[in-house]
């Protein structure tokens, strides 16, 4: 493989990202199950980084599983994403900063459509203002919360703790990128090194440390893919793909996977759960589950942040793996203490232990 | 004849036009910004139907050239061509000529299948294109895989920028079934254990011999044949290729692991076509050809007058197109100076 095809491919999509005064929108579903994700984002946007960002509680959801899922109109997710724009506006910001990538996909692909059919945009208009007689602009500049920290690796690098790299062997510690497939697969040259390289990852784990590996399902849906989830009769498509990725990726050994979506991470993390289960399979090196992590769990744990703090006891396979590899200090003994040490109810154990 | 001509472009377009003018008496001066002339079937190994050696070509266009006493001026880039009254200089270099006629023959270039970045060209080692496995049988080196291991399976990717409104290229180049189906055939001969498909959206078998060519890839050589475009390819860890299609008449995916992928890359016009074009003014069309006077009666002259076009700098064509279109060129031409 050459490295260099790949970097002349990067140099060609990169994009603008603003540097201060972001208007954070949530994912919908992150805050169920990897709950320290979006909160790891936001410490470290304002306590390391010393960014100006804000949410309004009155931000919704952007509609967008309910327009991949085909249950919505266009043109009511228009005007749900207008109104989202419309308090981002009243709260005197410009810099849209989703956490989730089809949030980011859809405010992209919507962007793009109003500016290629404008009267679509009148119509939105049209429809908000009779809805809620609101008004709104359209962000200045819209990066994924991924591109953030793309932006301040460096900074971040420099303000670590720990990096990606095996604390014994001395060797980076091997990763799997997984890009949300809403990310840049619709609008390529809105993803930070394309759709088909994608670099938002891949530049963030290698310059924390970290050694990316490409193996052949790498441009593979995680197995959320809306419908095959949440059409119950789909699952088992869901889930078949989820396989394929960890059987394409075994023979690589990879320690640890990192992603930028809400739904992937899930997907990569509680399926692995499921296939031990049904096939008695695990894919780790170790005969264990391959960890996974998202992208704001990675810059917390290199920047020093408590584990559990970040939310790990959440993850389905467990991550003290990556955590004794890369030498991060822990305390076993409180993985399942609350807010103020209050005693959590410990999971069930599976029959395999992942 | 007392007239002169400049031909831009020493490919074999141009080199055919050049020699025929200079046959009939006219002064011909051919500019080629390379060092040789000859163009892209220089790099070229063998020629459908026939599977004729291309030195084969350039060795008899080379000979006229010489016997006919046409000015070759290589190594040198047509930087501007303008109209002074009857006359049109063309300034090359340090040389600067006043003419009664310019001739464009600059031809083609190959796409550059990087753009098609979901194949991997110039990432995956075992991605290559249909110019370079010429050049590898070109120079007679076994064809094996970078690391040099034997080849048990290979894909043809068709219409590798061409067809594809993704990469801006609507038009069909015409030439890229038959070399695929032409190259399929000769990597069979030369590596008979070789399984070979070619994913195919239509075959356009549309020459004197092709169709012959096709069935004989089938009948005789094994070659199969899947219509299907290719979604992606990816690099495995031993360095094969997973490649991934639908096959549309079976109506289902496809999942493949092959050892060499080759791109049938398309044609676009070359840069000085591009430039020229765009510089002195002509009419363009199909991405940035340059559009004939009239698609039936004209189609060697161009929007400015004392300008005519030979061969691919108009569009795609196969080399027995190119070289009756370099022909007809010169006959206009030569019409145009006694005219003149």
């Amino acid at each position: 493989m050459n490295l260099d095809g790949k970097k002349a491919i990067w140099a060609n999509y990169q994009k603008d990202i603003a540097d201060d005064k972001y208007f954070y929108v949530r994912s919908c579903v992150r805050q169920n199950f990897f709950p320290g994700a979006e909160t790891t984002f936001l410490r470290m946007m304002k306590d390391v980084l010393h960014k100006d960002i804000f949410e309004n509680p009155c931000h919704t959801s952007c509609s967008g599983i309910g327009y991949h899922s085909d249950l919505l109109p266009l043109e009511t997710t228009m005007t749900v994403v207008a109104r989202q724009f419309s308090v981002m506006n009243e709260s005197g910001y410009e810099n849209l900063v989703p956490s989730c990538i089809t949030s980011f996909g859809l405010y992209t692909e919507i962007i793009d459509t109003w500016h290629h059919f404008p009267e679509t945009l009148d119509k939105t208009r049209e429809f908000l203002k009779k809805a809620t007689g609101r008004e709104f602009e359209i962000p200045k500049n819209l990066a994924h919360a991924s591109d953030v920290f793309y932006k301040f690796r460096k900074e971040i690098k420099e303000k670590a703790t720990y990096s990606l790299v095996n604390k014994q062997t001395g060797k980076p510690l091997r990763v799997v990128e997984h890009i949300g497939c809403h990310y840049a697969k619709m609008f390529p040259s809105k993803g930070v090194g394309g759709a088909e390289y994608p670099h938002v990852l891949v530049g963030m784990i290698e310059d924390w440390g970290g050694e990316i590996v490409d193996y052949p399902e790498r441009r593979h849906c995680c197995g959320f893919g809306f419908r095959q989830f949440a059409v119950m009769a789909n699952r088992g498509y869901s889930l078949s793909n989820s396989k394929k990725k960890f059987e394409s990726m075994q023979p690589y050994e990879p320690d640890m996977i990192i992603t930028n979506c809400p739904g992937c991470p899930l997907f990569l993390d509680k399926w692995q759960y499921t296939l031990s289960e049904l096939e008695g399979k695990t894919y780790g090196k170790d005969g264990r589950g391959i960890p996974v992590f998202t992208f704001e769990e990675v810059a917390g744990l290199i920047l020093g942040f408590d584990p559990w703090d970040i939310g790990l006891q959440m993850h389905q396979v467990g991550t003290e793996s990556i955590l004794d590899k890369i030498g991060i200090k822990y305390d076993p003994e409180k993985k399942y203490l609350g807010k103020n040490d209050k005693k959590l109810s410990k999971p069930l154990q599976p029959t395999f232990a992942l | 004849m007392n007239k002169s001509v400049v031909v831009i472009g020493g490919g074999i377009a141009g080199m055919e036009t050049a020699a025929c003018l200079a046959e009939k008496g006219v002064k011909v001066t051919l500019f080629e910004k390379n060092e040789k002339v000859g163009g892209n079937v220089a790099n070229w190994h063998s020629l459908f139907p026939t599977i004729r050696q291309s030195t084969e070509i350039i060795q008899h266009l080379e000979k006229r050239l010489k016997d006919s006493s046409v000015t070759v001026i290589t190594n040198t880039l047509v930087s501007n061509i303008s109209k002074e009254g009857s006359m049109i200089t063309v300034k090359g270099g340090d040389a600067r000529l006043s003419t009664d006629a310019v001739v464009l023959a600059s031809g083609f270039q190959i796409f550059d299948s990087k753009r098609k970045e979901e194949f991997g060209y110039g990432i995956y080692d075992n991605v290559i294109t249909s110019s370079d496995l010429e050049a590898m049988m070109k120079k007679d080196q076994p064809i094996t895989t970078k690391s040099g291991k034997p080849i048990n399976r290979v894909a043809f990717i068709h219409c590798v920028g061409s067809r594809d409104e993704k990469v801006g290229n609507h038009y069909c180049s015409k030439i890229c079934c038959v070399t695929g189906v032409k190259q399929a055939i000769v990597l069979r001969s030369k590596i008979p254990q070789t399984e070979i498909f070619c994913f195919y959206i239509d075959l356009r078998m549309y020459g004197a011999g092709f169709e012959e060519l096709y069935r004989e890839a089938q009948e005789k050589h094994g070659v199969q044949f899947v219509r299907g475009r290719l979604s992606e390819a990816a690099e495995n860890i031993d360095g094969t290729l997973q490649i991934k299609a639908e096959d549309t008449l079976s109506g289902r995916p496809l999942k493949m692991k092959i050892d060499l992928m080759v791109l049938l890359a398309g044609m676009e016009p070359s840069d000085g076509t591009k430039s020229l074009g765009k510089n002195i003014g002509l009419t363009q069309r199909m991405g940035a050809f340059i559009k004939p006077a009239d698609e039936h009666f004209s189609q060697n002259k161009c929007s400015m007058e004392g300008m005519f076009l030979s061969g691919t700098c108009s569009g795609p064509m196969s080399i027995n197109e190119t070289l009756s279109d370099a022909r007809s060129a010169a006959q206009i031409v030569e019409q145009y100076l006694m005219n003149k």
